[in-house]
């Protein structure tokens, strides 16, 4: 048998298990949850409720089987007309006129009226399997899709022959060797309507559309999958104007790569605190503290300097628009403007109730993908929470700080705090789930005090490089930011007016202390010169002194000479031998 | 037959009124006591069903239509041409394709009533 010494060798050259080959959905995010797509050659079962996206999924299917993977396909509505086929799935960029001219594809609409079938016995729909089997052969389709079942059975009342027929559909689908996909109508508590789709299709994925808080998920779940390992969660899925795509939230694996580069902050006292040199390239930063303590303003300083550096910045704002944030941004002498209009920065501003969450993530990450930015900044994470639990907003931010950091992406979350009652490092259980997602983390906090609120600055943890455990006051000014070294001397640790105030005393001190010191230097100077002026005075004194001894030593010599002179005379005089 | 006997009495002693659905209704079924058929049964392939309908279908329109009907027995196996445009599901199916408007009936064919009502032969009611 060397069909099974092949796959036995397969076996054991590739996967430990054996798996059956699948085919890719075409549908975004669902091969990573399936491993791999859609059982190859066999029927799938997609069910949901009316406005679920079961149509949709089903065409996807098919076309982007065609467009992606090269499979002819055949589609058969049951419920929309071609023409409406057509014209919905042009708004998605898919032709299908042209796929079905170039004879990849089958579109058929078959209307099934009861009001005009009158049931006079047993019958089968050996029709439909013929009808099915010809544009199978027509194309040489890989992949079929039914849309709906429900549509082609409600024409018929016999419910035996359905069951019947409906395990027959499925079975035939499976002799064959198609890939299927048969949307069907969810049950009242059963995840079909007739209760037994779900057991004869070999892959069962239910879509769901519920809304909580006003804001509608739409929801998508493997129920089973013969012979595979799958995941079994409810993944949040969107539709957007290119398809359906299944958010894998918690598939994501943590091995993207550590950059050893160096990116700057745009505070230059903050770089001093991070090791001289900043943020590492592709970290991720949370920006937490209460309201007005400046998180807006340190995502702003970071993009904008992000920006000198040439580098393209995504910046999502929640709470302002692009033009406020430009304009109170200018109030602390920062310019955005121009970024903007050269390319370098791009604002998304929306509210987020605008829609769900997991809205919200792909639309960032569709613009991460459009944009390509090294930079992203978003303001302020904490806005997310009316739109989804702790574990939802969660796993939406691990997702995008996931795919930032494949990407090398810097990503900078500001994080709105109200513990304003609480001590510095008392957190917020949000923010502790938050935090261990982040390589960084900065606080920023209100301190009350002297009749004054102050802002204090510290860095709680940055991860793999050495950092300031110093407290820095925050001072916004109209040339940005400062980090201003607090007070700490014999008065305590003072920050704000008290800082100032303190500074401005020492600094008094100080010239006092300076004045006293020169009028020192000045006292000696003027010592030194009066010593100087009583060396002199004595040393011209000595000098007169000197000239008088000399004087009187001069007249005493030459009184000697003289008298030498005169003996010499006498004895000449006297004529004394010599 | 004595229902729709009495009928055929109530809707000749009557004039019909425009608008009346109910008089137009009757009129057209009794015209149709004299209109020619033309049929199509479609089956799929040679066994006991098929062979069923086929016999039941003609019975019934020996019994109901006789010398002014064409049957037309295809096989949606041999021939498949014709399957799209009938646009068949179930088998066996028989279609009225005249007189107009077109009729469908589904199985086989042992019902007899709910054959003669699905080719307007007798009364709905």
């Amino acid at each position: 048998m060397p069909a099974t010494k092949r796959k036995m060798n397969t076996k054991t050259a590739h996967a430990p298990i054996f798996e059956f080959e699948k085919i890719p959905s075409g549908i975004k995010g669902l091969d990573d949850i399936t491993r791999g797509g859609l059982p190859k050659g066999r029927p799938s079962l997609v069910s949901g409720g009316p406005g679920c996206g079961k149509t949709l999924f089903a065409m996807e299917f098919i076309a982007r089987g065609i467009t992606e993977y090269g499979d002819p396909g055949v589609f058969i509505a049951f419920e929309e007309k071609t023409d409406d086929l057509k014209k919905n799935f042009k708004s998605m960029g898919f032709d299908l006129d042209d796929l079905v001219n170039r004879k990849k594809l089958v579109l058929d609409h078959i209307t099934v009226e009861r009001s005009e079938i009158e049931e006079t016995g047993e019958y089968d729909l050996e029709g439909l399997f013929i009808r099915l089997g010809s544009m199978i052969d027509e194309v040489g389709a890989k992949r079929v899709a039914i849309d709906t079942l429900e549509a082609l059975f409600s024409g018929f009342t016999n419910e035996a022959i359905l069951r019947s027929e409906l395990r027959r559909l499925f079975l035939w689908l499976k002799d064959r060797g198609v890939t299927a996909v048969v949307t069907g109508e969810r049950g009242d508590r059963t995840i079909t309507k007739y209760g037994l789709e779900e057991y004869v299709a070999d892959c069962v994925i239910t879509l769901d559309h519920r809304v909580t808080n006003q804001i509608a998920t739409r929801r998508l779940r493997i129920v089973k999958y013969r012979g595979s390992i799958h995941g079994t969660d409810e993944y949040p899925f969107l539709i957007s104007n290119d398809g359906i795509s299944v958010l894998p939230i918690t598939s994501m694996s943590l091995t993207h790569i550590a950059s050893d580069e160096r990116i700057s902050t745009g505070i230059p006292k903050l770089d001093t605190m991070l090791g001289a040199k900043g943020f590492y390239r592709g970290s991720s930063i949370l920006v937490s503290g209460q309201a007005g303590t400046g998180k807006t303003s340190i995502s702003a300083t970071f993009v904008d300097a992000a920006c000198r550096r040439n580098e393209k910045c995504l910046f999502f704002i929640f709470e302002e628009s692009e033009s406020q944030l430009i304009r109170n941004m200018k109030s602390i002498g920062m310019d955005l403007e121009p970024w903007v209009k050269k390319g370098m920065l791009r604002f998304h501003a929306v509210r987020p109730t605008a829609y769900s969450l997991e809205m919200h993530l792909s639309t960032m990450l569709k613009l991460i993908d459009e944009f390509k930015p090294t930079v992203l900044a978003v303001d302020p994470i904490s806005n997310l929470y009316p739109i989804g639990d702790d574990i939802q907003v969660r796993s939406m931010l691990m997702r995008l700080i996931d795919y930032a950091k494949s990407l090398q992406i810097t990503g900078l979350f500001t994080n709105l705090t109200n513990d304003a009652e609480t001590g510095m490092y008392s957190l917020e259980p949000t923010e502790m789930h938050v935090s261990s997602l982040m390589d960084v983390w900065l606080i920023l906090k209100n301190i009350e005090g002297n009749g004054e609120r102050n802002r204090i600055f510290s860095i709680i943890k940055s991860r793999g490089m050495a950092h300031s455990n110093q407290l820095r006051e925050f001072v916004l000014s109209d040339r940005g930011i400062q980090l201003r070294d607090l007070y700490k001397g014999t008065e305590g640790v003072l920050f704000g007016s008290a800082r100032m105030a303190q500074e401005s005393r020492e600094a008094g001190e100080r010239i006092r202390r300076n004045e006293e010191t020169a009028r020192k230097k000045r006292e000696l100077e003027a010592k030194k010169t009066v010593m100087e002026n009583e060396i002199s005075l004595i040393r011209a004194k000595f000098a007169r002194e000197e000239d008088e001894i000399k004087v009187l030593i001069g007249q005493d010599v030459s009184r000697q000479k003289a008298s030498e002179n005169v003996m010499k005379e006498i004895a000449v005089q006297r004529k004394v031998d010599k | 037959m004595a229902a729709s006997k009495s009928m055929k009495k109530k809707v000749s002693s009557k004039a019909i009124e425009p608008g009346d659905v109910t008089a137009e209704y009757e009129a057209a079924l009794e015209n149709r006591k004299t209109e020619h058929y033309v049929l199509r049964l479609y089956i799929a392939g040679n066994n006991l069903r098929s062979q069923v309908a086929v016999e039941n279908v003609k019975k019934i329109c020996d019994e109901y239509l006789k010398d002014r009907y064409d049957l037309e027995v295809i096989d949606i196996y041999q021939d498949r041409t014709k399957n799209p445009v009938d646009l068949i599901l179930a088998a066996p199916t028989l279609i009225r394709k005249l007189p107009l408007p077109l009729r469908r009936v589904i199985g086989d064919m042992t019902r007899k009533e709910k054959v003669l009502v699905g080719l307007d032969l007798i009364s709905r009611v």
